[in-house]
């Protein structure tokens, strides 16, 4: 939601006060914008138009309207009290407002409030939900990080000794003691060989975990992806979907196992080689780790400099995908529109645009490596300097300054890498955050908390005034309707009445926006979804073709189908004929959304598809607008047994197609203008009559053309 | 119960008599599933594509039909099955393909590894580029020379 508003109202809420909802009343009476806020809490109705409340709201009432995109919010008693204007993509707020208001003394949990979670590298701690399986595996790679570390320690220093009481001993004319520089060499082996093995073992042990996870991971996205409605997948682009869940998924992935493993170990390293120096002299140490506060700075600067640069980074790579997304399945109309270069070049633009924003991210990041190296050269010479004094002072050996330095050097080559971390964290980070944007989206069409079990239904529908708009336009209003179990009711309308979305409605791919769909007198919202959509069978104006073979694509409602019930199915459908013509019959593939078939095999196997279920709603959205009119005929007569016991919904743009219907809706601008059957309408010579004058008319003249 | 009837006319074309006596000349019989269940599911179709009769298995025909719709089957069916691999030329598409085949030894042009499709788990189907499709019924019963060939351009 808007975060201007919760960053207000904790100032204006009293101590305890309890928001219910807020609207954002962002117009005025002249309907110019201005911001002011609508408040409901558990107190009091709250404007900050005014600073205006309402404590005792027995006898108000809150209602909402609309007109030309302005959504109004009235408050009355027996005469209006206020009235406060928003536009309408603050609608749903307002509807949440209004629900909240007459619904004021009940506790009801609204799930729908969405967080907004600045992107920070917190959101990667998220991500420990997904390594809670793996604790005990991911708890023995530590100490396993723990021990290999250690053991790469252990060379520098057996250098010590063997500086100062083999190899200077030696230059002042003491001949080499051959035992003790066997034993320290053997030390250095044996360190060596463990450092090997054990970091190994811990490579190896963490990547698995971690590419697990990812896994994990990328399969919730997906899960939690399906269950989402479709107007989430409406409002979505399929590329940065597509690229959320493929990429960046992978790259949280190979963050964890790569980056985040290496820092680790590097900070183990460090902070085990702070306190080695420290042991062996305090003041060296303090002068070798100095450069560390300015290198520390300085990365947390060129964090803070590179997060918008990152986050915008992958949203530029979305747009990438999206084009490739948007051309490619529609490739035949860019051809058919002779299209080619202007895709290309909107391509080109994308990757443009990617060059940008990754320019700017690299200027400033490419200054950051030589810099730290910098700084580390720096810090070298320091220690050369000190060193060397105390050596002359005779406070330290010269063993212990090679020691030193062997630490340093390898403490600052890792520092430079550590430093990369906060590039790949930032990366991760943002690409977290955008799978998280999936996770915690709540499905605008929710399970009911306590669902009620569906079996078989009956059948019997009833739409109970039901209004629906997409954003802030108002497709339906005042839909009342009842279908009785059995029946097949046709509907008819212009295009874009509002048939389809009537059906979607009542295939609960959305909800309605007031009033209700019963079915079997049950709202279907507290009905379980999938049972419910179980027994819907759906036939749509695009048909859908997945990727497999025809049989696969036949019974994709109903895996466990046998061979018998498809070819059952296919049969009925009209399709049994076509499938055998193929050279592979029903193992015959289809190809990617079914190319290889034409447009009404297409939709012949998609009703075989939704037959095979057998279910007590069937809904044929234009289910044969792209048949033949000779096969239409074939498939109706099909249809006339399957539509038998079933109710019915269909939709046809060609009314002949609807000839067995038991009723005709017809729809116009999104209300039902007229019911009844084929010969009633006409003698009404109402809207229905006016369709189907100009249907015959065209079909005369086709005729006599 | 022979309700219908299946004779050889004299250009060696299946024709089917109906219970009711109609002939039908230059039947086909076709298998509905040729890939994943071969036998189970066969129809009789007229030459203009229409179904005649639906056969649930070729077991439940009788035995002087069976004998001549298994005749008509394999005369029509092309479909060899890839035995063994013996081996690819060059590591990348296009390139040529020498297999065993249960109808014989021969070699294929394969055009794009998309020609390449798994059908199920074990079931894979390769359209040579001379439009002849082979079968491997079951990659595990390849050999395993075969089966790393194949592995190098099945995904
Ligand atoms: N996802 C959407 N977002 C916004 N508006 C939509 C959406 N889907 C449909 N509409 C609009 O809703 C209206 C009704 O659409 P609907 O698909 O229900 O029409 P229809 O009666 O099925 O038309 P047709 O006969 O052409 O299929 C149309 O004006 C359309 O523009
Ligand atoms: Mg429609």
């Amino acid at each position: 939601m808007h975060t201007s508003s919760s960053v207000q109202i904790d100032a204006l809420l009293e101590p305890n006060e309890k928001l219910l909802a807020s609207l954002e009343t962002n117009l005025d009476e002249a309907l110019r914008f201005s911001s002011h806020f609508l408040f409901l809490t558990d107190r009091r109705l709250f404007s900050t138009r005014d600073g205006k409340e309402w404590r005792n709201l027995e006898g108000l009432d809150l209602a909402r309207e609309e007109h030309g995109g302005v959504g109004r919010i009235e408050l009355k008693s027996d005469v209006l009290i206020e009235t406060w204007r928003y536009t309408m993509d603050r609608d749903a707020d307002a509807q949440r407002l209004v629900k909240r208001f007459s619904g004021w003394f009940e506790e009801e949990e609204d799930g729908a409030i969405e967080k907004e979670i600045p992107v920070s590298s917190l959101t990667l701690f998220r991500l420990s939900r997904f390594a809670k399986p793996y604790r005990v595996a991911l708890f023995s790679g530590f100490m396993l990080t723990l021990a290999s570390t250690a053991s790469s320690m252990v060379a520098p220093y057996l250098s010590m000794p063997l500086m100062d009481k083999v190899l200077i001993p030696f230059q002042n004319g003491i001949p080499i003691d051959r035992t003790r520089v066997a034993f320290y060499l053997s030390g250095l082996f044996l360190s060596a060989l463990a450092a090997w093995g054990l970091g190994w073992a811990r490579t190896y042990l963490l990547a698995r975990v971690s590419e697990r996870m990812g896994a994990d991971l990328r399969v919730e996205t997906f899960r939690h992806l399906q269950t989402l409605s479709l107007e989430y997948f409406g409002a979505k682009r399929t590329g940065d979907l597509i690229a959320r869940i493929g990429s960046e998924t992978d790259r949280i992935n190979v963050f964890l196992s790569l980056h985040l493993l290496d820092f680790a170990t590097d900070l183990l390293m460090m902070l085990m080689t702070a306190a080695i120096l420290f042991s062996i002299n305090p003041w060296l140490a303090l002068v070798t780790l100095l450069p560390l506060p300015f290198i520390a700075w300085m990365i947390h600067y060129v964090r803070d400099k590179l997060k918008h640069g990152f986050e915008q980074a992958d949203r530029v790579w979305s747009e990438i995908t999206n084009v490739l997304a948007d051309t490619i399945p529609g490739i035949r109309v860019v051809k058919a529109f002779a299209q080619e270069a202007r895709e290309v070049e909107r391509f080109a633009a994308a990757n443009a645009h990617n060059l940008e924003v990754n320019d700017r991210v690299n200027r400033v990041w490419s200054l950051f490596g030589p810099s730290v190296t910098l700084l580390t050269e720096i810090g070298l010479l320091v220690v050369w300097i000190f060193g060397i004094k105390e050596i002359s002072d005779k406070t330290i050996t010269v063993g212990m300054l090679t020691a030193f330095l062997a630490y340093i050097t390898r403490f600052y080559t890792r520092l430079d890498s550590m430093s990369r971390i906060v590039s790949v964290t930032q990366k991760a980070a943002a690409g977290a955050k955008r799978i998280f944007d999936i996770l915690d989206h709540v499905s605008s069409v929710p399970e009911s908390a306590n669902p009620v079990p569906v079996g078989r239904l009956k059948g019997e529908i009833s739409i109970r005034d039901v209004a629906f708009r997409y954003g802030s336009r108002r497709i339906l209003r005042g839909i009342d309707l009842d279908i009785s179990p059995g029946e097949m009711v046709g509907l008819v309308g212009h295009s874009g009445s509002g048939k389809s979305t009537l059906v979607n409605l009542i295939c609960r791919f959305f909800d309605a926006a007031e009033g209700q769909i019963l079915v079997d007198g049950k709202d279907i919202r507290s009905l379980s979804l999938a049972e419910y959509r179980s027994n819907i069978g759906l036939v749509l104006q695009e048909p859908f073709l997945f990727f497999g073979t025809i049989a696969e694509n036949i019974a994709y409602g109903k895996p466990g189908a046998t061979r018998k019930e498809i070819v059952e199915a296919a049969r009925a459908a009209h399709a049994h004929e076509f499938i055998l013509r193929l050279p592979l019959g029903y193992d015959s593939l289809v190809g990617e959304r079914g190319q290889s078939l034409s447009g009404g095999e297409r939709q012949r196997i998609s009703i075989a598809r939704a037959l095979l279920i057998d279910p007590r709603i069937l809904i044929l959205d234009e289910a044969t607008s792209s048949v033949d009119t000779e096969t239409e005929l074939e498939i109706q007569g099909a249809l006339e047994n399957l539509v038998k016991g079933r109710t019915t919904i269909a939709i046809a743009h060609r009314l002949s197609t609807l000839g067995m219907a038991d009723r005709l809706v017809v729809m116009d601008h999104g209300k039902i203008v007229e019911i009844g059957s084929h010969d009633q309408l006409i003698a009404r010579e109402g809207a229905y009559y006016r369709l189907y004058q100009a249907q015959a008319k065209q079909l005369d003249g086709e005729e006599n053309g | 119960m022979a309700e219908y009837r299946l004779e050889k006319d004299a250009m060696g074309r299946l024709v089917y008599v109906s219970r009711e006596g109609t002939r039908l000349e230059g039947v086909n019989p076709v298998r509905a599933f040729p890939l994943t269940s071969p036998d189970a599911g066969i129809a009789l179709v007229s030459r203009e594509g229409h179904e005649l009769e639906w056969i649930d298995s070729i077991e439940a025909i009788d035995e002087a039909n069976r004998a001549l719709i298994v005749e008509c089957l394999i005369q029509r069916e092309f479909l060899p099955q890839i035995i063994r691999i013996e081996g690819i030329t060059g590591p990348s598409v296009p390139n040529i393909w020498r297999v065993a085949t249960d109808r014989g030894a021969t070699s294929f042009r394969l055009k794009s590894e998309d020609d390449i499709r798994r059908i199920g788990r074990s079931t894979v189907i390769i359209a040579g580029e001379g439009g002849v499709n082979f079968l491997i019924r079951n990659i595990s019963d390849l050999d395993r020379q075969s089966r790393k060939l194949l592995a190098r351009f099945l995904s």
